[in-house]
């Protein structure tokens, strides 16, 4: 029974890997092809790098996702304070419920929903928006938000109130004592949320292919337009190189979580938010 | 009760225009654009055309059953065994399970069908070994085999920290009370589970009813599930109004299954967010 068990592990964990293992290691196949693999090179990686557009797709993505996180961690951190302090019960019952919303409405209903919204807002003759890198940063922010809330209330709950009055006592402002006193200890919380965000930003495809436009493309939306045709090989360099990202950056996330837990003054120098 | 400082008293209010701006109004635009045509006049005709597409929803509905109890019936034993290994491994194997969920779906799926379409390395490996080709990609069962690939870890997980929780006394008990293996886990393991096995339902169901990627990829183009045809409303403003309407009742059909789903799990236990 033992063994069973655990061959029954390896086979699902092996099924689960093979599809990405072997894209990852024919992204190094000189041939170009997913019969054969000919000689071990990063032609690919260099013909991808040599794609304007692939570049570009990158650099917006990166802008995007550093934007988003940290404007959901800026309104999502004092979202939480608030949330938690909050004494009517059926205003916070309200907000929280409708922050959830995005997490549990399929994307693609969030993604119409937030289309039809700009729609709406362009045909206005006072609001001229554009569909690209605002919608797509209201967009991202939006559904980062329940996480970051989702990180950061915890750390709240937890937290020893008597610290907060001590520091008012003590002479502290209401701003001091959030800054001095409050933040430090929901620290972890804030850079999980904030690391989500990034993460889920870089992420996203479905909400960003319903309120991005053509001139202002991602990395998933240049997937999704690159896979809708004949496939270059380039393709599996970048999403080589993804799945290397995401695997620095879960170790990342796993790492900043574990320590946070176990020593909280360690994360302060390593989270470089002060 | 002490009072609130400023700070305390407003720092929900930024959050709160976010959401309803940005959460709270994009639905109703969606029932607006659900009830009114092209010209903006109010009308039932989206509602009532509603009928012309019921083999789709029916047909979506099936496949996303269908990998849902797939799933679940891989899934379930695999984090039961999970939970009965030493604690490091099972931390690795937790990290292992994350790892595809933070890797774009977009390039799991592609992987997939690079691995099974007609000449990728499933084919050229079936002809070597002897065997004839066969057709994967175009069929349903490419698409549910999709959604099972891609949605697995999402039940997984969430049973493996139900399972992971329960306290070993109570399968003692049940041993010293006169239950067998099998009994044990039909009687104790598996009601103790329920509230991560609702959640994992929810994780798999939501995102496989509400897929496009999966059916155009692995589907070959000849399967139209309830993302597609979304998806294709929103290509073209005459038809936003329709794609309006279909995503209102695919939104309201998730969020009631997903209360009476929650019914049957009492408390938040079972949820985890990754």
């Amino acid at each position: 029974m033992k063994t069973l068990s655990k061959i029954y592990i390896w086979v699902i964990f092996a099924l689960l890997y093979a599809p990405i293992i072997i894209l990852v290691l024919f992204s190094f196949n000189r041939a170009g092809s997913l019969n054969h693999f000919s000689t071990f090179s990063l032609y690919w990686y260099k013909e991808l790098f040599r794609d304007p557009t692939a570049l570009n797709a990158l650099k917006n993505s990166l802008y995007l996702a550093v934007g988003s996180s940290l404007l959901a961690t800026v309104i999502g951190t004092f979202a939480a304070l608030g949330i938690n302090k909050m004494r009517n019960k059926f205003f916070k019952n309200a907000l929280t419920s409708v922050t959830n919303i995005p997490m549990m409405n399929p994307d693609i209903v969030t993604g119409v929903s937030m289309m039809l919204l700009f729609v709406a807002a362009a045909s206005m003759p006072f609001l001229p928006i554009k569909f690209g890198a605002v919608t797509m940063l209201i967009a991202h922010t939006t559904f980062n938000l329940p996480y970051v809330i989702l990180s950061v209330l915890p750390r709240f709950k937890q937290m020893d109130k008597h610290l907060t009055e001590a520091a008012l006592d003590l002479g502290c402002t209401p701003a001091q004592t959030f800054f001095r006193v409050e933040l430090p200890s929901i620290l972890p919380g804030v850079i999980s949320g904030l690391m989500l965000g990034f993460t889920l930003s870089l992420d996203d495809f479905v909400i960003s292919h319903f309120v991005s436009s053509p001139d202002f493309q991602t990395l998933p939306l240049y997937v999704y337009n690159q896979t809708a045709h004949e496939v270059k090989f380039s393709m599996y360099a970048l999403c080589a190189l993804m799945v290397f990202v995401i695997l620095g950056l879960l170790l990342a996330v796993n790492f900043a979580g574990s320590k946070g837990k176990n020593k909280k003054a360690k994360v302060l120098p390593m989270g470089g938010i002060q | 009760m002490k009072k609130r400082s400023f700070i305390e008293r407003f720092a929900a209010v930024p959050h709160s225009v976010w959401a309803l701006l940005f959460i709270v109004a994009p639905l109703i635009f969606v029932v607006y654009f659900a009830f009114t045509d092209t010209y903006g006049n109010f009308t039932f005709d989206n509602i009532t055309m509603l009928s012309s597409y019921t083999h789709i929803f029916v047909l979506s509905v099936c496949f996303a059953l269908i990998a849902t109890v797939i799933c679940l019936l891989i899934g379930y034993p695999l984090a039961f065994f999970i939970s009965q290994l030493k604690p490091k491994t099972q931390k690795l194997l937790v990290v292992l399970l994350m790892l595809p969920m933070w890797i774009s779906l977009l390039i799991r799926t592609y992987s997939l069908l690079a691995l099974l379409d007609n000449g990728g390395l499933f084919n050229s490996l079936l002809e070597k070994l002897g065997f004839e080709r066969v057709k994967i990609v175009g069929t349903s069962g490419a698409v549910i085999l999709g959604m099972v690939y891609d949605f697995l870890p999402y039940m997984v997980l969430p049973i493996y920290t139900s399972v992971s929780k329960l306290d070993a006394r109570y399968l003692e008990a049940a041993h010293d009370l006169g239950c067998n293996n099998i009994k044990t886990l039909f009687k104790v393991v598996l009601p103790l589970s329920v509230p991560g096995v609702i959640s994992g339902i929810t994780m798999v169901f939501v995102p496989s009813i509400s897929t496009f990627y999966i059916s155009q990829k692995l589907g070959g183009g000849s399967f139209d599930l309830i993302g597609d045809t979304i998806e294709r409303q929103f290509q073209n403003v005459s038809t936003y109004n329709m794609g309006a309407a279909i995503s209102l009742v695919m939104m309201i059909l998730i969020l009631i299954s997903v209360a009476v789903m929650n019914k049957f799990s009492d408390g938040d236990e079972g949820s985890v967010i990754v």
